[in-house]
Order: C-alpha cells, then structure tokens, then sequence
C-alpha cells in the first residue's frame, strides 16, 4: 500500500504500508526528500555567510538554522561566550520563534483535527473551520503567532529569514521603544498561552483512551538540557533517556555529539536514520521535541510553564508519557514557557546594550546546536584556510524523529487499517500522526483544506489489488 | 552660455535642464534634480558607457547619456516606455548572466543592482538562467572576490588604475566571455598589490570585492538603499554644479 503523496513534505513524500502474507501490517515507511543540497552548495562559500544563507532551509523554523550556524560559527571566530546584550537578543529572537511557530503548529495545523474529530468534513477541517466555530480560538492562535513573528523582526531584522545574528555576536540590540512595543503585550500572551495549554489538556483528558493510545511508541528521548538540568532551547548540553525514563548519559557536550550520536542509511530513504551509539540502530532510535524536552528536563525556569510540567508529569504516573498526541500538550507547555521567557528578557536591560560582538582565536571547526520547535538540530561546519566552508553536516530536527514517525505511523495503521481496503479514515488518521511532529509534513493540508492523496494498495506479492485518489 | 548670460539649457523629457560646458547629458541632468537611471557611471571617474541603463533617445537615436556631451537645444528622450523597458530588460539580463543570490549576499541592502532593479520595477528575471561556475577568489587574507556578481561595470578597473595607479583590476576576453581578472602571474588576489584601503575596493557596486568577515554586520533597515530609493540618493549625490575639467 502506498500512500502517496503526503502534501507538502517538504517537497514530496509518501507513506508505504508493507503488509505481509496475511495482510497484517508488518513495516511503514515514510519517504521524505529531506535532501535539500545545503551541505553541499554552502561548500566554498564564506562562512559569515551561512547562518543567512543556510536559514532558506525552512520557511517555518529559520530562526532555528539561523541560530544555529551562527553558534557554531561564534566557535570558529573564537567566540564560544557572547556578551549579555548578543546571548539575550539571541535568546529573544529564539523564544519569538518557539513561540510563532508552537502557535501555527497546534492553532493553525493541529487543532482543525483535535477539535472537530479526525474523520470530519475534510472542507472544514482547518483554521478557516476553526475561525467560524471558535472563532476566539482562532483569533488567539493568528495573535501569538504575530507577536512572535514581531519579537523576531525585531531583533532579526524581518519576520522572515533576517539577518540578526553574526559569528561572535549580533548585529543589533534593541531600542527602548522596541522593547516597551513589545512588553506591551507580553502579559496578554503569557495568558493567552496559558489558555492554550488549558485547551490541549482538555481535549486529551476528555478522551484519555484514544489520546493516550494513538500512535503510541515507547522510545528514548533526547534534548539538550541546561547545565542545572533545566529546559534550555537555546543552549545546553545533551541528555539522553530511556523509553522508562532513565538517564543513558547527561550534560555531554555537543562539541563531539559524533562520540554519541551516529547515523545509518536505509536504501528505501533519503533520510538517515540516527541512533545512540552506546545502543546501537535497533534500540538507540530515540524521539527528539516538546515530548522529549518537556520530560527530559528536570525543570523548566518558568513559573507557570513549570507548575504545567509537573501536571503533565504527574499525569504519567511515574513513567514517561510516549503518547504521539502528547506532543501537542508539551508543545503548549513549551509555548507558555517562550512566552514566559520572553517577558523575562523584555525586562532585562541588557537587551539595550551596545557591546555586540567578541572574536577570539580563529578555529577551523565549529558545531552548534539548538532546540529547534520539533527537535534537537545540529550544524557542523569545517573551514579552510580562507575562511571557506570545506565541509558541512546539518542534522535536522526531523531526522531525529524519523524513525518515531515510521514508529507513530506504522501503529496507527495497524490499529486502523481494515482488512485490504484504503479508507479515507486511515488516510487521515496518518496525517493526525505525521502532524503531531511536524507541520512541514503537513501545512499544506489545513492551509488549504485539501489533501490530494494518491493511494495505491498492494499485497505481499506486490500486487496493486485497490487504489484510491481524494 | 548664452549671448545674454543665461546658461545654456536642453531639454530632459521636455523639462529645461541647465548645463556647463563639458557636462554631459547625465551629470546635468542629477545636478539639475533628474534622475537617469545607471550602473556604471560613477561621479568620480570618467564616464563609461558600458552598461547601457542610462540610455537615452535624441533625434531618433539612442545613446548612452553618461557619455553624451550636453547640447543647447537638445531634445533628449528618457522616460519612454520603450526605453525603461529596456533598462528591465538589460537589467534582468544581468541578473541572468551571473550568479546573484540576493537572500544570502551580503550586499543585499547596499547593492546598486538590486536598488536600481527595484527602483525600475524589475521583481523577477523572466529570462533563462545562464548559472555559469565562477569560484571565488578567497586567497587574500583580508578581501575576497566574488566572481558570481560582477556586472562588468569596470569602477575598480577604473579606480585601481586612476586613484590607487595599481592596475589590479582588469576585463579580460570579449562578448559573453568577458570577465573579471586580476593583475598577478598566478591569478590569484593574493599575488596583487590590492590592499583594503583601495579605492577600487570601496567602488565596486556589488558583491565582488567584499572585505572578510564583516558580512552582515549592518542591520536591515540600516543599510544604504534600506531607507530611501537609488533615485533619490542619486541625486543627493550628485555635485550640483559643473565639476571643471570633468568631461574626457
């Protein structure tokens, strides 16, 4: 069976459901042209320039590429610590993104599907839907998404790929204008985000059942955490958990994340498929994004993000929640803490300064990571003498997930699919899972309201015995 | 002048425009207040007429208006419809011919390309990509050249030559095989006699000769074209009275 293709993932995909000789689902594979040539076209180029070059990766999320090479470039000029005034803009610039793109994620993208019920009428099943029958919901979810567009183009210079951090620093602060503009809001946000967490968690305690069960997988988890343990989206060191909840290794720096993280290539996939070292690719697969940070931190630094934290936590009941549709709630769990954060630094007066940049010794290597909204990213550059990119490794928040999302998919279709026939509810019950991880994958279903599936079925012998087009 | 004094006018688009002797049809016109689209003309170096954007029409024919001399009674046609399109389209066509990634270029923002193609309307290439292979020139320690941007002006060939008496700079080949080269046995920027605090480096219009690692240190909205368009500095530029001795 083939599903084909998922629209707009990024580019193309589709979903294969292998079924073996008694039509049981036996293997999923989700097909991703994740393959975007960044690695190679940034190769001679000069290194100031990736972090506004390599930040086209995405539409959604450059902020998070934006940033990340930049970190890893502060090493290559000799800059492994920025001044308060470029750390803070930078973390500001960061919570803004966190906090537009959680927004669009579950307002725009995932609340169509939670709110009216996954097999609903496909033509009201999106944020135009969800304007005419929540109509605050709506106004609320376009509302924080622009202020966090705002806090970037503030301190990015655009809504959209600026150009705001420079290696060793930045290339702006803020103005006691810009910043009294947006305190202005910040609290409405806070509650607003508030609101929001209280929404999910409603929807997911009204049907703990299905919630808790859909798309479930036990898995590790991986993230970077602050050096207190604590949730940190922009910096840290890595820590890994087990699908119970146990620590494999803790504040490992990222400088060498190779010595922990590798990466093994299928033949069916663009997409590589990474794994913890110590565990091997058949159990080291791990899931990384608000479901992993949320549980792998130990604490979150916001007050009202973290009181949210240990409800979620209290209700796994001592073990880790690996429900697909969880990510949802530790996604607005995530979103309050941006806004939390945000507020915090709107208030810290760094944010004014002048003292922008710092180099230091020259180094021909440099890695950054970040948490970027769906995950853990990593960016990996080599120089030359000349101050050209040699070589560069990218490994994006998908990635990470990829083998959790064949995980997710491939449980949602053997509970869903019947027999040997596609349905139109299978094929929405995969983009219900496909989304709870990652809107690239699906933006273009509510955005539009339409998904244009091309679905194939074929048995064991690799016979096409149905097909079906909505 | 005139026999009773008066300066001696031709007329831009109808409108009278006063000259000196020795000006030439562009620098009356911005030391008059009109601005005439351009590229490779400079204020401080001797008209060019290489890139054809400020092409004019007088009596019927079209000339560039960098190197035309004024005339008193002149009629000189700019504004056409024909001729702006034109200016696009010669315009696209250097966009076309080189490599010019505007999102990740650091001259974004500062780049007299990009400000004159926006200030003609010119959003996209509506012709075929030519996306030929140009490697940088990173070999000197301080500046790095960047092939893929050149338009072939020639203002650091000029400014090398005239102002920094280095002959660094150089076109070689001829037609669609001109290109940028520099004035050393190995090729290479490195072997020159360039240095950072050229003339020929400042000149250069787009994102050729590019000072090392200070990239996108001027935040958007503070860049050059960011707060008004080319029109309008260009004749905020321009000297407004006739520069002695200007004219070849």
């Amino acid at each position: 069976m083939a599903i084909d293709p998922v629209s707009r993932v990024e580019g193309h995909g589709k979903v294969t459901i292998l079924l073996d000789a008694d039509d049981r689902v036996h293997q999923v594979r989700l097909h991703i042209v994740e393959f975007r040539g960044f690695e190679k076209f940034v190769q001679g180029r000069p290194y100031w320039e990736l972090p506004v070059m390599v930040q086209r990766l995405c539409g959604i999320c450059p902020v998070s590429h934006h940033l990340a090479a930049a970190k890893a470039l502060d090493v290559v000029v000799g800059a492994p610590k920025l001044t308060p005034t470029a750390e803070k803009v930078r973390r500001l610039m960061h919570y803004g993104q966190i906090l537009q793109s959680h927004a669009l994620h579950f307002f725009h993208l995932a609340s169509p599907d939670l709110l009216f019920g996954f097999d609903s009428d496909v033509g009201r099943r999106n944020i135009v839907g969800v304007a005419a029958e929540h109509p605050e919901i709506a106004r609320r979810g376009v509302l924080l998404r622009k202020y966090g567009q705002e806090v970037i183009r503030v301190t990015a210079g655009k809504r959209v790929h600026g150009t705001g951090a420079i290696p060793g620093g930045v290339n702006k602060a803020l103005t006691e204008v810009e910043r009294s503009t947006l305190l202005a809001d910040a609290y409405q946000m806070i509650a607003w985000a508030r609101d929001a967490v209280a929404l999910v968690k409603k929807l997911h305690l009204s049907n703990v059942a299905l919630y808790n069960s859909f798309g479930a997988f036990r898995s590790n988890m991986l993230s970077l955490v602050a050096p207190d343990g604590g949730l940190d989206l922009y910096h840290g060191a890595l820590r890994a958990r087990d699908a119970a909840g146990t620590i494999l290794f803790d504040q490992m720096s990222y400088d060498r994340y190779w010595d922990r993280i590798t990466e093994e290539v299928k033949p069916w996939s663009y997409m590589k498929f990474p794994f913890l070292r110590e565990l091997g690719p058949e159990a080291g697969w791990y899931k990384v994004g608000p479901l992993a940070r949320v549980q792998n931190c130990d604490h979150i630094p916001t007050p009202f993000a973290d009181a949210e934290r240990r409800e979620f936590v209290d209700f796994g009941g001592g073990q880790p929640v690996h429900a697909t549709l969880a990510y949802h709630w530790a996604r607005m769990i995530e979103m309050l803490f941006a806004a939390e954060e945000i507020k915090e630094l709107l208030h810290d007066d760094d944010l004014l300064g002048d003292d922008l940049v710092v180099t230091g010794e020259r180094h021909r290597r440099g890695v950054g990571v970040i948490e970027a909204p769906r995950g853990t990213l990593i960016h990996h550059y080599r120089l030359n003498n000349n101050d050209q990119v040699l070589r560069a490794n990218l490994i994006v928040s998908t990635t990470h997930n990829n083998q959790a999302l064949n995980e997710a998919i491939r449980q949602v279709a053997k509970r869903y699919l019947d027999g040997r026939k596609l349905t139109e509810g299978l094929l929405n019950h995969v983009e219900v899972a496909i989304r709870a991880f990652d809107p690239c994958l699906s933006c273009a279903t509510h955005a539009l309201g339409k998904m244009p599936l091309a679905v194939e079925l074929v048995d064991a012998e690799g016979k096409t015995i149905d097909a079906l087009t909505s | 002048m005139t026999a009773n004094g008066a300066a001696d006018v031709f007329l831009l688009d109808g409108e009278p425009i006063p000259f000196a002797p020795g000006q030439t049809v562009m620098q009356a016109a911005l030391a008059a207040g009109h601005y005439i689209p351009h590229l490779c003309f400079h204020h401080d170096f001797k008209p060019h007429g290489s890139c054809k954007v400020c092409t004019v029409r007088v009596d019927g024919a079209t000339t560039a208006s960098c190197t035309l001399p004024a005339q008193a009674g002149m009629s000189v046609e700019c504004k056409a419809d024909d001729l702006e399109e034109n200016r696009r389209t010669l315009v696209q066509m250097l966009f076309v011919e080189g490599n010019h990634f505007c999102p990740s270029c650091e001259k974004s923002g500062n780049c007299l390309l990009q400000a004159v193609a926006y200030d003609l309307g010119v959003l996209d290439a509506d012709l075929d990509y030519f996306f030929p292979s140009r490697p940088l020139d990173a070999s000197h320690p301080d500046l790095l050249l960047d092939f893929n941007r050149c338009i072939l002006c020639e203002l650091c060939v000029r400014a090398s030559a005239e102002v920094d008496g280095k002959h660094v700079f150089a076109l070689s080949g001829r037609g669609i095989g001109k290109h940028l080269i520099v004035n050393a046995e190995s090729g290479r920027l490195v072997d020159t006699t360039v240095a950072v605090t050229d003339k020929a480096v400042d000149v250069c219009p787009v994102g050729v000769i590019i000072r090392k690692r200070v990239g996108f240190a001027v935040p958007i909205g503070r860049r050059r074209f960011d707060a008004r368009p080319v029109s309008a500095q260009a004749l905020e530029d321009a000297p407004r009275r006739a520069p002695p001795e200007a004219a070849p």
